[in-house]
């Protein structure tokens, strides 16, 4: 009886705890509202299968529990209960894992009007890269880098020479536009995380990785680092200033170009 | 039906067996220190086990206090929190579960449900424990290594596993580890090796595969997977430590560290990636697949009822074996490999909860119209089928390519994995424990006791880590050893935090009565006789009980039915052992 009641408490409290937790995602801040109606319909699918198992169960317990006299039936197997709930089953996984991919698919292709920029990790500070006039950043390599090149660029590519380099500083994005964000490390793994943006991907010392997205209201976010790169972990955090069109050329304005720090 | 099968067979005659072919132990030390009886070695891994499982439980208190109350603590500085979430972690998995789901209740199990006198390489069985022993105690040595244990994570990633930014990396943490868990890997081969063939050649006259209890075939099948993944850890262990002590860079691309160009240039660090998890991800069904048949025992046996659709258990089972081996880079999403892997991993990966849900439903089914027992096996099991569904669920979040990207290396991560391969396979080895100490001792478990510390480990535990799932839903890192002052993190997570951290010592504090418990009812626990659960299992049928060197006195057992004629309709009695002739071959 007692521990029918506490499993039903068990399902129960689960779901009103999903209700009034205070603790939720963060209001988003990207393109990305797919991802997160993704998610919903998922909590939907698997709490529902979650508490009918749980209440199937308590009920077993309640009416099949041990009283003098009580057998249990033998039934070895039933084909057709079996073939019913696997398919049943089936459905349930399909209806998360078509749009699951769906959304995935939106999420590896990159729209041909994204604005390439560049996130440079290492322990344990976060360096942005913007193209110049061009649109166009240049190429890379670790061994180039010094104490005067501190992202390695290559100072012979000229579509490098006017990239601005922003080391230790905030990055500034204009907000309503595409941006295809390149990742770079330079010494170890570490993860680009904005939990606004909902996107995250590690970068990994010796290849590009990248993802994309559009910053969909202003403001500004605090970004993370999301894999374990060693003991300053925790505290390698950065900003991220999405600002209007106006705005954020202002700031651009600002700025020092490859060329003008090399030249110093 | 085929060959399967809960119908009793015809009789087949007994076999003698010669006093000459068991190596008989001649002194105290051979007996109970260097023995080669399975039994005494399963007690020795389970022993082993759960000793240094006691220090990753410890080490998880040191991190829920540094979580829970950060700075308060001095000696918890980044690197040792480090240092404790690698080691927990690492121990958990490899060093508790593993040994004590494969080399403990195996070593303990396998020839006793078989009808086996003992295992097939008694020689060779004994060897795997002793090098198991080695490996932890190399593993315990890092902690008192200079610079201490690594601090690389339980995945052990590199390039920073063996880089200076990470605890150990630069001295005998990260080397330790990598030798340790060779060792580890050697002395599971031999053990694992002894178990198939075991399994496939020694079982008694009339116990057919089909006739197997799923407790053996969840051992088996996850010691295959296990045989299968383990070389792959092997070889990237190897490889690291080529790295870290000659040069070599399998895994290290060129680099920069801290402003000094290093020598390293051509690896990749992927590739270690693929090679950890190529082992991780079976890695969890080696844990799983084990609980699995155990609990399906513990389920029949105590609701008296037979395990409904054992032939749909049997193939799930071997299905989620095969299937788990492609589906490995679903923990790699974010981890920069080609996207369009995505689509193909979370394909296989949502595929694989199909027979698992089946084996969720069959346990239900096996509940319903049973004459269920509500004792502390059947409650750990009713404890585990809660928070494996539960676990179990929120993989379908993760394992979702799309609905990952943001939920990865979060605490949702560090929830899902706890309640699945921590909480969930912790249950049914508690389960398995209550059920089978009266066959091991001859003594039953303190019911008290016991019922207590059900209570406060199931329910402790779903609060710890149910609600945890949305701190990471907010956006809450894992592995962080502070979290401090974030834009979007509320000060009420901070007290969510604090409570999570009183709950964790509330749980560890009633595992210290199990271990109590444990040690209390060797001498006081109540008198168990042989079948104190009236099971229908070889191992209740035992001439002695603890069962003598070579369990079976004189003559092997034969087995004419199925494991699960429970409550058969016009039996005398509500289960009918395994080697009870059927009534017209009855002499
Ligand atoms: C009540 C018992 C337990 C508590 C309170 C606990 C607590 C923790 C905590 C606080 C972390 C670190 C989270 C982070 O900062 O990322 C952790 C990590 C981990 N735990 Fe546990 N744990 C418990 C039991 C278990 C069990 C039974 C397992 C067995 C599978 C396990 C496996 C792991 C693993 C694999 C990690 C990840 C380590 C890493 O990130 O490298 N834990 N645990
Ligand atoms: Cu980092
Ligand atoms: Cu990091």
């Amino acid at each position: 009886m007692a521990v029918a009641l506490i499993m039903v408490l068990v399902a129960i409290g689960s779901v009103v705890f999903h209700w009034l937790s205070p603790w939720w995602w963060t209001p988003i801040a990207s393109n990305w509202e797919y991802i997160d109606q993704t998610l919903i319909i998922t909590f939907w699918i698997t709490g529902i299968a979650f508490v009918a198992v749980v209440g199937f169960m308590a009920w077993c317990i309640f009416r099949y529990r041990h009283r003098p006299g009580q057998q249990a039936h033998y039934e070895p197997e039933n084909k057709r209960l079996e073939v019913w709930l696997t398919v049943a089953t089936a459905l349930g996984v399909a209806a998360m894992l078509a749009p699951g991919l769906f959304v995935w698919s939106q999420f590896v292709s990159v729209p041909d009007d994204a604005t390439e920029i560049e996130v440079v990790g290492k322990q344990w500070q976060w360096s942005y890269r913007l193209p110049g006039e061009d649109g166009k950043l240049g190429t890379s390599d670790v061994r180039l880098i010094s104490d005067t090149n501190p992202l390695g660029l290559n100072p012979d590519d000229p579509n490098g020479r006017d990239d601005v380099v922003i080391e230790a500083g905030d990055l500034h994005l204009p907000v309503g536009r595409p941006v295809k964000v390149l990742l770079r490390a330079i010494d170890v793994l570490h993860d680009f995380y904005v939990p606004e943006f909902r996107a995250k991907m590690d970068m990994i010392p010796g290849s590009v990785t990248y993802f994309w997205f559009t910053p969909t209201r202003t403001g500004t976010f605090e970004s993370l680092c999301a894999e374990l790169c060693g003991v300053g972990h925790a505290v390698m955090r950065g900003r991220v200033v999405v600002q209007t069109e106006e705005e954020y050329q202002a700031w651009l304005q600002g700025q020092r170009t490859f060329a003008q720090l090399a030249a110093r | 039906m085929g060959d399967v099968a809960h119908t009793a067979g015809t009789a087949v005659p007994h076999d003698d067996i010669d006093g000459a072919e068991l190596y008989h132990p001649h002194s105290w030390l051979t007996k109970y220190v260097f023995s080669q009886d399975a039994k005494v070695i399963g007690v020795q891994y389970a022993l082993t086990a759960i000793a240094i499982g006691m220090v990753a439980l410890v080490l998880s208190w040191l991190m829920r206090l540094q979580l829970g109350f950060p700075g308060t603590f001095d000696f918890i500085d980044p690197a040792a929190y480090y240092q404790f979430i690698t080691m927990h972690g690492m121990i958990m998995v490899v060093y508790l579960l593993t040994a004590l789901f494969l080399g403990g209740f195996g070593n303990y199990l396998i020839p006793l449900m078989l009808g086996a006198r003992d295992m097939v390489f008694p020689y060779v069985n004994m060897l795997s424990y002793w090098i198991y022993l080695l490996a932890v105690l190399v593993l315990v040595a890092s902690f008192f290594a200079p610079g201490g244990p690594t601090g690389a994570g339980w995945t052990l990633y590199p390039p920073q596993a063996i880089l200076s930014g990470t605890p150990g990396g630069q001295d005998w943490g990260i080397i330790l580890m990598l030798l340790s868990l060779c060792l580890f890997i050697i002395g599971f081969t031999m053990g694992g090796l002894n178990y198939t063939v075991t399994v496939l050649q020694a079982r008694t006259r009339g116990m057919t595969l089909m006739r197997m209890p799923l407790t053996i075939w969840g051992i088996f099948t996850a010691t295959v997977m296990a045989l299968l993944a383990f070389p792959a850890l092997f070889v990237g262990a190897v490889m690291m430590l080529l790295d870290r002590l000659l040069g070599t860079s399998f895994f290290m691309p060129a680099l920069v560290e801290m402003g000094q160009q290093l020598s390293y240039g051509g690896g990749s660090p992927i590739l270690f990636q693929h090679l950890f998890w190529f082992f991780g991800h079976p890695e969890v069904y080696i844990v799983a697949l084990p609980a699995f048949g155990i609990v399906s025992d513990l389920i029949a046996t105590h609701a008296r009822r037979n395990i409904f659709g054992y032939r749909m258990m049997v193939w799930a089972i071997v299905i989620i074996g095969a299937l788990s081996f492609i589906v490995w880079a679903h923990h790699m999403y974010v981890s920069g490999m080609h996207p369009w892997f995505g689509f193909f991993f979370a394909t296989t990966t949502l595929i694989i909860a199909i027979p698992t849900a089946i084996k969720v439903y069959n346990w239900l089914l096996t509940l319903w119209r049973g004459n269920i027992h509500l004792n502390l096996p059947m409650l750990f099991a009713l404890g585990f089928i809660v928070t494996f569904v539960n676990g179990g669920l929120t993989g379908l979040f993760l394992g979702n390519v799309v609905v990952d990207v943001p939920l990865s290396d979060t605490m949702f991560v560090v929830a899902h994995f706890h309640m699945v391969m921590g909480v969930a396979p912790v249950m049914v080895i508690y389960g398995a424990l209550y059920h089978w100490y009266p066959k091991v001792t001859g003594r039953m478990l303190d019911d008290m006791m016991g019922k207590i510390h059900f209570w406060v480990t199931f329910l402790g535990a779903y609060l710890i880590f149910f609600p945890m799932h949305y701190l990471g839903l907010l956006g809450v890192p894992r592995r962080y050893h502070d979290i401090g002052q974030t834009s979007f993190v509320p000060d009420s997570a901070h007290t969510l935090n604090a409570f999570i951290s009183v709950v964790a010592l509330v749980v560890g504090a009633a595992q210290l009565l199990f271990l109590f418990n444990l040690f209390w009812s060797l001498r006081r626990g109540k008198e168990a006789g042989p079948n104190p659960w009236n099971a229908t299992t070889l191992e209740w049928q035992t001439p002695e009980t603890p069962p003598g060197h070579g369990n079976w006195g004189r003559e092997l057992p034969v087995v004419y039915r199925w494991a699960y004629d429970y409550s058969v309709p016009g039996a005398a009695r509500d289960f009918t052992p395994q080697n009870e002739p059927p009534p017209a071959a009855a002499p």
